[in-house]
């Protein structure tokens, strides 16, 4: 794979709109990061609103009592401030009481938090010098009028790097919250390329925190974790750009920047990726033979978009019509964008208007959230819901070829069915 | 400031995207920021919509709070109207455009928009889902409603039934053929089906059928006080309240009570053989006031179990739920917090819940099996096939769902026969229910259980065996028992003995 010769869209013309977005707010990344950080609780400090929001978009609601709650605003919460703050102690004072393993407490910043202008992070320094030192208390955003869905995690995360110790850094940290098998497959294979000093952020219990510093270098697994990587840099640590580690070529040329930036020989660097890559190339082959030639449409979701496509088209032979995003950040998916051919890349939304398109377009395949996916399956389209790429383990070599099929699924879904 | 872990209704503007979604040819304009548009996936995903919900949400962000999000309410009005032609528009604010304080509907009045416009005062800090549901279809009628000439033929409206509402499309239907089997004609069903100008017709009927109280009863008392239309009381689930509904309806008809019962098959299944394992099965119902009242009759009038506990989430309804609690000798359990219910549940160790989705987590942890009467629901609960709740096929519905997570009746004693059984075992639960293990309630420490005791509470079939551990212990506590043996578990057997 050649990074030059690539035609690439960095610099491509973007569509940017405004107007309704059909996409979830930072509230629902709550909904994995509680599943990863097996110590934490998220206490979203806001309306029913958000409490029904958190409840339908964990769905199916298959769950036992989860590690997340809403401290629900109510008419006398909006009188006073000082009301609102009393209130929050007591509350947390009860649920620690009730949940005495939760190490890690987030107070979650909601639209109305924001807008009554809650100061929240007062509000966890406070409960910190409370509940200390059993209890760390962070705050941070996952408001919809401030983040969309995935942005959710990157504030999460960003509010978790200033408290991480200076001493003992770790010479390489992977960022984003990764299903453990993962996580676990993707610090193997460093690991075996010979960088031994590597974390992951965030760690899956507090007390498994670890030093970062100027020797620090980051690497990001996920596209949308822009905040979490100032914060970073601010502490000294170093970014390393790449493509992110989706598909086989992705995971390969992820793979390539550590082993170029740590100093591993390309024998070793073969040696650890052979016998992985060819079971990826193997699995994606698989599912090429369903997806190529095929056209596939994006609307924004997630900010994995971009990435998305690139495995898509460059791995699949599939041709992007639209590749939607809800926000572009040029500095973490350019590496992505410099191996993208799409037809039209657009940021932000005016679903209306992007039905329009996508009508217009007739794809063969449409990649939308979950209020779209039926309207636009009932219209003749062929559709994939975002929110399993998501939720379900896809990057690495291992998943590669699980990701092509989740897209591969559908089409042949529909060649099954003679309805 | 309230904790919430899970909750059984959503906020007032989901109420009123309920109706919105019901009707047709109304348009919701929801002045409101962009994660607000989670609630069209409740629509699209668990009922399975094939449309989106007619609803436009304005997406203000962070940005625009120093500017001007008038203008931007403004501007998402008119690209509605323009793009989906309403007969009438309704607007508001979700929680957080209420605390920026715009007006939607002063705003939207400014714009001589060609249409009705009806805004919507839902107080998001105070009220919830039903009460929006509620007020929305009732400002609807205040708004949209003309003085009409009363239709030739005797005629009703139904009134109530909504988008997502447990089973309404089904009981709507079966209460027409139920209606039409009588000579009554259907004027306008609302909100369900209808448009703007049905709800301008509504006083052409001679009176009406409420079916959902929490959604249409403040539209019932308006009309009745605006064109004097009388309306029933009765909610028919169930053979017993289907009779009085029918009598009722009659009554406000005047035409003779008549239907064919041919196709009502609950009270020869509740009589058959099989049955005699139902009796004084313990129950606890869970859900909103109207199911759960309506259930509760059936359970104990048409199962022959026994109610022991019974509550509801919406405080609206805490009135009438207490005065039938009193009635069967319980307290009623009014509250949305569903820690408390699943306290409650622990507590009375019942053999069946009837509840919502949220009893059906706690019936899973608890070991113990539950059918759903109630929203809030899962996809599951919109099934394909016609499953009505209400009139002659919803009541063989509900012998059907009610039955079916229990063990039956020759099963029960199979199951005792082959305890052994490495396949056919306590583990194993309902033969027709994979995985429904039962688990039993851990022993609470208080009281020791010797050895030979426990060994014998093995021998307590499953289904009943959390009961008996539970009652055995009480028995030992009251008796100031430290140790639990065999005679100890057979004495707290016979002094529970029905």
């Amino acid at each position: 794979m050649s990074l030059d010769t690539a035609p690439g869209c960095r610099d491509a013309p973007v569509l940017k709109e405004r107007g309704q977005h059909e996409v979830f707010c930072g509230l629902t990344s709550i909904i994995w990061l509680h599943r990863k950080m097996q110590d934490a609780f998220f206490l979203v400090v806001g309306s029913r609103t958000c409490a029904h929001l958190l409840q339908s978009a964990a769905g199916v609601m298959i769950f036992a009592e989860p590690r997340f709650g809403t401290a629900i605003l109510e008419e006398t919460d909006l009188a006073g401030m000082a009301d609102a703050h009393d209130e929050l102690d007591r509350e947390v004072a009860k649920l620690l009481a009730r949940r005495p393993d939760i190490r890690q407490l987030f107070l979650v910043g909601s639209c109305p938090s924001e807008v009554i202008k809650l100061d929240l992070a007062r509000a966890a320094e406070r409960l910190t010098k409370v509940h200390a030192p059993h209890v760390r208390v962070l705050n941070y955003s996952g408001s919809g009028i401030e983040t969309t869905f995935t942005q959710g995690e990157d504030t999460c995360l960003a509010a978790m790097v200033p408290v991480l110790p200076e001493a003992d850094p770790a010479d390489l940290v992977v960022v984003g919250a990764l299903p453990d098998v993962v996580e676990d497959q993707l610090l193997g294979l460093i690991r075996d390329l010979g960088i031994e000093n590597v974390r992951a952020l965030p760690a899956r219990r507090a007390d498994e925190d670890f030093g970062i510093g100027p020797a620090t270098r980051f690497i990001l697994a996920q596209p949308f974790l822009g905040e979490t990587a100032s914060a970073l840099a601010r502490r000294g640590a170093e970014h390393l750009p790449a493509p992110f580690p989706f598909g086989e070529r992705g995971t390969t040329a992820w793979l390539r920047v550590l082993a170029d930036e740590f100093g591993v020989s390309p024998e070793r660097f073969d040696e650890v990726t052979a016998a992985p890559r060819a079971r990826a190339q193997k699995a994606v082959a698989k599912a090429r033979e369903t997806l190529a030639d095929r056209s596939i449409f994006f609307f924004p979701d997630s900010q994995l978009e971009i990435p998305l496509a690139r495995f898509l088209t460059t791995e699949c032979g599939m041709e992007a019509m639209e590749v939607g995003t809800p926000y572009l950040h040029r500095g973490l998916v350019g590496p992505d964008l410099d191996l993208l051919e799409a037809g039209q890349i657009s940021e932000g939304q005016d679903v209306d208007r992007q039905l329009d398109r996508c009508r217009a377009a007739q794809p063969d395949l449409t990649v939308c959230g979950l209020g779209l996916a039926n309207p636009l399956e009932r219209e003749g389209l062929t559709t994939k819901w975002a929110i399993e790429l998501v939720f379900t383990p896809v990057h690495g070599y291992e998943q590669a070829g699980d990701l092509a099929e989740l897209f591969a699924r559908p089409l042949r879904r529909r060649e099954v069915l003679a309805l | 400031m309230k904790l919430a872990v899970w909750t059984y209704e959503g906020p007032p503007h989901v109420g009123a995207i309920r109706v919105a979604t019901a009707m047709e040819g109304l348009h919701y304009v929801l002045h409101a920021p962009q994660g607000d548009t989670y609630a069209d996936l409740l629509f699209t995903m668990i009922e399975r919509r094939d449309k989106r919900p007619p609803v436009t949400y304005t997406t203000f962000q962070a940005r625009d709070l120093g500017a001007d999000t008038a203008e931007l309410f403004q501007t998402a009005c008119r690209e509605a109207y323009e793009r989906f032609r309403p007969e009438a528009l309704i607007v508001g604010a979700s929680c957080t455009a209420e605390l920026i304080q715009d007006d939607p509907g002063g705003l939207a009045e400014t714009m001589g928009l060609p249409v009705p416009v009806i805004p919507l005062e839902l107080p998001s800090y105070q009220r919830k889902e039903n009460f929006g549901a509620s007020e929305t279809f009732l400002q609807l009628c205040r708004h949209l409603c003309v003085d009409v000439e009363r239709t030739p033929e005797v005629s009703c409206n139904i009134l109530g039934p909504t988008a997502l509402g447990f089973r309404h499309r089904d009981d709507v239907a079966e209460v027409e053929r139920m209606l039409a089997e009588m000579g009554v004609a259907v004027n306008v069903v609302a909100p369900m089906g209808a448009r703007p100008s049905n709800i301008a017709r509504l006083g052409a009927a001679h009176f009406n059928v409420l079916l959902y109280p929490e959604t249409g009863e403040e539209a019932a008392r308006y009309l009745e006080r605006r064109f004097g239309q009388k309306w029933t009381k009765t909610v028919p689930i169930g053979v017993g309240a289907s009779h009085d509904f029918l009598v009722e309806v009659a009554e406000l008809a005047d035409v003779p009570a008549r239907s064919d019962e041919s196709r009502l098959r609950l009270p020869w299944w509740s009589r058959s053989v099989d049955s005699t394992y139902l009796t004084g099965k313990r129950v606890f119902l869970f859900g909103d006031g109207s199911h759960v009242m309506a259930a509760a009759r059936v359970a104990r009038e048409e199962m022959g179990f026994e109610v022991a506990g019974l509550g509801c989430y919406n405080r609206e309804m805490a009135r009438p739920v207490r005065a039938l609690a009193r009635d069967y000798g319980l307290e009623a359990l009014i509250t949305d917090d569903y820690l408390e219910v699943e306290a409650a549940i622990a507590a009375l160790q019942p053999e069946l819940i009837l509840g919502t989705q949220m009893e059906r987590h706690i019936g899973k942890r608890l070991g113990i099996p539950c059918a759903v009467i109630s929203a809030p629901v899962h996809v599951q609960d919109f099934p394909a096939r016609y499953a009505p709740q209400m009139g002659w096929e919803g009541a063989n519905v509900l012998f059907d769902t009610w039955v079916h997570p229990l063990v039956m009746g020759l099963e029960e004693h199979l199951l005792a026969m082959f305890r052994e059984d490495f396949e056919f075992n306590d583990a194993a639960g309902p033969s027709h229910h994979a995985g429904h293990g039962a688990v039993e309630p851990e022993a609470t420490g208080e009281v020791i259980w010797l050895a030979d005791a426990e060994k014998e509470l093995r021998k307590v079939p499953f289904f009943v065996r959390g009961k008996a551990r539970r009652n055995t212990e009480s028995f030992a506590t009251e008796r100031g028992l430290a140790q639990i043996d065999v005679d100890t578990l057979y004495e707290a057997k016979a002094h529970y003995a029905r």
